[in-house]
């Protein structure tokens, strides 16, 4: 096999082909990734635009600085965003994309097309959502709930619904591509047991976006045709029960929390490997999880509507899966955690995030257990006690694992190296900011501040002026990767085919990779996070593995 | 003692013990595995980094930690499901006996109507010592019912009614929230509810009122002509209704249902649903023909009719005698009376001032 460590002159997938041509009907993943990472971007910063005017708002309890519908619609407008154009696709269409037919040792996904197809699919989606946005938004909450979405909300609903109605379809490609690839694409020899954790969490992932979204869509479909033709639905002036609604709408949304967390675990799991030279403490138990999770999270979705007017023991039943729920994320992050006890560990940045990802998902993860408590639960749904927890699990979980992935493979996906001293900055101001944002949130929700409240009591400000501030410092922590990660491209040193002598095939080739990923297709004999045969002092000869410097 | 400190709410309920008992319970548990896990990273990170550790130690796992460490946590949340079940059980089951008061949410305003007939909007008194039971419709979209001070919240919803209950404690002034976001002026669908001592409260809900809720739903059921043909006697062509609240009702197909107040709303608003055995589907539907008062009326007269404290109307027309629905000359005057004597009801004696 042809060495990749003097790449300079080698073809990779960025300069095989020039021209916008080439980028906008390529079939290569790799490129794929490209362009779902720079539009998902974009979103991320919009929804990010929209959470620092809500945070501007509360600084004061008057609402004195945007006008009520103005402010209804920012909160709308910042979850629509945020979860259906940057969180589902975040870590799967960027990571899974470019990562799963690598680490898998295969040379693209298995309908490319199909893989362009859902980019398109996507951008049209996404389309509808801001011709919403631009033509005067929308005030439903991202929770669409009726009857208010159906009759007696003045904005865009139609809009805005097809919008996620059509991105629905493109996590569905992606999803269906992946579960294809997994099992018909592997190289010779890597077993399941072999595979990534990452590969095994974003298996789990696929099959929910797979099961999951289609119940999505009908939803949507039933709330036009009650909106734009009266048919009594959710209705129940028109005979249709509103409660309806929220079991169709949770059946899928529940189990979307886990699209956005379960490959950031992926994520984490092939990180905490690399920077502490270590196997993952208890590989099966951590890939059984994933799947327990995909499993469970679809049985759980009423423990949002434990105050909607659901019976009693309906309630009970939905509590106690949903303790069950709890169970498996536990489970990931004790075995997290002993995989640092006797490793060798280093603090790059993606590892920083990786520490950032463990504390916050911990704290997101146990307040998931004060809601699952239906006594406590009456009395924190609907609070910021809510808003502060599920900001934990899916940017303190979701975002962190992007932000994590992001700098642990943006030299194989560039073939640079971003600034170490600002990237740890960055990785230390967002895990300060995000804090400090968050936690009086918790506090805010038990005292009892309603979610959604343009003015408030003044007794809740001085922990409402907190949150703005720590919002600031969140906001600079999100910029300051912009800035490095674009200088990096033309001043970043070159990172050669494996700067951090990682395990996974997708560090035995050339970064950036070349079109079809691998020379020769790989045989693989060994099990995944195979460090001690990196790390064996007589090591050298192993097929495909470059040593740093 | 809590309810001194600024970052926690007031305690003015017998639910609120119950339910930051396990908040702090459940507050020690995070705290313990957040600590337990950061202190362990920290320590692990320290002790094993590389300038240490040069080399890692490969270790594949144990089952023995992996089942400690799922059966641990697994007890643990059972125990927390059995307790916060308890507690929900209490918050969900009001007791028998309680006074209940109607709520009718609208975008964006609460409206009260006490038995005694007094009405308010956005500020609910409410005695001290006494147990309260809310039994509440929507005119338009989902509202919550929302008193953080009591730990109780319930989604109110339109086309049937949800229903909370509370005891409160402490008298004095508390918030009132709609949790459920309802549009445009939601954070303004905001009240108070006011805790009065026991006598205070029997002294402002007397004031100014001519007729409780029953009395002015039977003023309905004469005005409606419901009284034409649900009679006293045999005779009707609807069921008697003396004595049918809380109890079993035979359906033609054969179905028992119980006589809540869903069931006496639906009765009314869409009578065609549910047809009692015996009875022909010839009532008219009162969809869109009643304002949610006076359903509300309605509903405290039938279930007056059950428990004996109201009897059904002497007829003063004949059944059939002409156009539907009938009002009845000598009730109208009365009815008018009636709403003139309501915006009186308004005013209150002022409740004894926030003991904190």
């Amino acid at each position: 096999m042809e060495t990749a460590s003097h790449s300079e002159a080698k073809t990779n997938y960025l300069n095989a082909d020039y021209g916008i041509k080439s980028w906008l009907l390529t079939t290569d993943h790799k490129r794929i990734a490209i362009l779902y990472l720079g539009s998902i971007t974009a979103f991320f910063f919009l929804g990010g635009f929209f959470a620092m005017l809500i945070r501007l708002e509360l600084l004061t309890p008057a609402g004195d600085l945007v006008l009520a519908d103005t402010y209804n619609k920012l909160f709308t407008m910042h979850g629509v965003v945020m979860i259906f154009l940057f969180l589902i696709p975040s870590v799967p269409a960027v990571f899974g994309n470019f990562l799963v037919p690598m680490m898998i040792g295969a040379k693209d996904l298995a309908f490319p097309k199909l893989n362009l197809a859902s980019w398109y699919i996507y951008m049209i989606g996404a389309g509808f959502i801001l011709y919403a946005i631009v033509t005067g938004g929308l005030d439903t909450g991202w929770t669409f709930y009726t009857p208010y979405s159906t009759t007696y909300s003045n904005t865009n609903v139609i809009s805005a619904a097809l919008g996620v109605f059509i991105t629905g379809f493109s996590s569905i490609f992606t999803g269906l591509n992946i579960i294809v690839t997994v099992h018909r694409m592997r190289a010779p020899g890597l077993t399941w047991r072999r595979l990534p954790l990452f590969i095994w969490a974003h298996y789990a992932t696929s099959v929910i976006m797979v099961l999951g979204t289609p119940v999505l869509a009908i939803t949507i479909v039933l709330v036009a045709l009650e909106r734009l033709f009266h048919f009594g639905i959710f209705d129940a002036r028109l005979g249709g029960d509103p409660l309806l609604f929220q079991h169709l709408f949770w059946f899928y949304s529940h189990p979307a929390v886990y699209i956005m967390i379960l490959p950031s675990m992926g994520v984490v799991s092939e990180v905490i490997a690399c920077f502490s030279r270590k196997r993952v403490f208890g590989y099966d138990f951590i890939a059984m999880s994933s799947i327990a999770i995909a499993v469970l999270g679809f049985l759980v979705w009423a423990h949002h509507m434990y105050v909607a007017g659901i019976s009693v023991y309906a309630a009970m039943i939905f509590s106690m899966l949903t303790f069950f729920v709890a169970i498996p994320s536990a489970v990931k992050v004790f075995n997290w955690m002993a995989t640092l006890y006797r490793g060798s560990i280093t603090f790059e940045t993606p590892m920083l995030y990786v520490f950032a990802f463990i504390g916050l998902f911990t704290i997101g993860g146990l307040t998931g257990v004060f809601l699952g408590a239906v006594g406590i639960d009456l009395h924190v749904t609907d609070t910021y006690f809510v808003v502060a927890h599920f900001h934990y699990v899916m940017v303190g979980g979701g975002v962190t694992g992007f932000m994590c992935a992001l700098h642990f493979w943006w030299p194989k996906m560039t073939g640079k190296m971003y600034p170490e001293p600002f990237a740890r900055l960055s990785a230390v101001l967002v895990f300060i900011g995000f804090n400090l944002t968050f936690f009086p949130q918790f506090l805010l929700g038990y005292m009892g501040m309603p979610r959604r409240y343009h003015a408030y009591p003044p007794e809740f400000q001085v922990l409402n002026v907190l949150s703005t501030a720590g919002a600031s410092i969140l906001a600079a922590g999100f910029l300051m990767p912009m800035i490095y990660f674009a200088w990096s491209l033309r001043y970043g040193k070159d990172a050669g085919p494996n700067p951090y002598r990682a395990a996974g095939l997708e560090w035995m080739t050339a970064s950036p990779p070349p079109t079809f990923n691998f020379d020769e297709t790989p045989v693989v004999t060994w099990e995944a996070y195979n460090y001690d045969e990196i790390d064996a002092p007589d090591h050298g000869t192993q097929k495909g593995v470059e040593v740093a410097g | 003692m809590w309810s001194n400190l600024p970052l926690f709410p007031a305690r003015a309920s017998t639910m609120a013990g119950h339910v930051d008992a396990l908040y702090f319970f459940l507050v020690a548990m995070a705290a313990f595995f957040t600590t337990l896990i950061a202190s362990l990273i920290l320590f692990f990170a320290l002790r094993y980094r590389k300038s240490r550790s040069p080399q890692a130690t490969q270790i594949h796992g144990s089952t023995a930690l992996e089942l400690l460490w799922t059966g641990i946590p697994l007890g643990i949340v059972m125990i927390i499901f059995v307790w916060s079940s308890v507690i929900f059980f209490m918050q969900t089951r009001p007791p028998k006996g309680a006074m209940e008061i109607y709520c009718v949410a609208k975008q964006w305003m609460w409206k009260f109507q006490h038995p005694e007939g007094q009405r308010e909007i956005n500020e609910l008194h409410v005695p001290a010592g006494r147990d309260v039971r809310m039994v509440m419709t929507s005119q338009d979209v989902i509202h919550s019912f929302y008193v953080p001070a009591f730990r109780i919240k319930a989604d109110v919803l339109p086309g049937r009614y949800t229903s909370t209950w509370f005891h409160a404690t402490v008298p004095g002034r508390y918030h009132l929230f709609c949790a459920e976001y309802c549009g445009t002026q939601h954070s303004g669908m905001v009240g108070e509810v006011v805790v009065m001592e026991p006598a205070d409260y029997e002294r402002w809900a007397a004031g100014g009122v001519d007729g409780s809720l029953a009395s002015a739903g039977e003023k309905s059921f004469q005005q409606y002509g419901c009284s034409m043909c649900h009679r006293a006697d045999a005779a009707g062509r609807g069921p008697n209704l003396t004595g049918v609240f809380g109890r079993a009702v035979l359906l033609d197909d054969g179905r028992t249902v119980t006589a809540d107040e869903s069931y006496v709303r639906e009765s009314i608003l869409n009578p065609g649903a549910k047809i009692v055995s015996g009875f022909k589907n010839i009532m008219p539907t009162f969809e869109g023909q009643l304002s949610e008062e006076e359903v509300i009326g309605l509903v405290a007269y039938v279930k007056a009719l059950g428990n004996g404290t109201a009897s059904l109307p002497a007829l003063v027309s004949e059944p059939n005698s002409g156009t539907y629905p009938v009002a009845p000359k000598a009730e109208s005057s009365a009815a008018k009376s009636d709403k003139t004597a309501t915006p009186g009801a308004k005013p209150a004696p002022a409740p004894p001032a926030a003991k904190q």
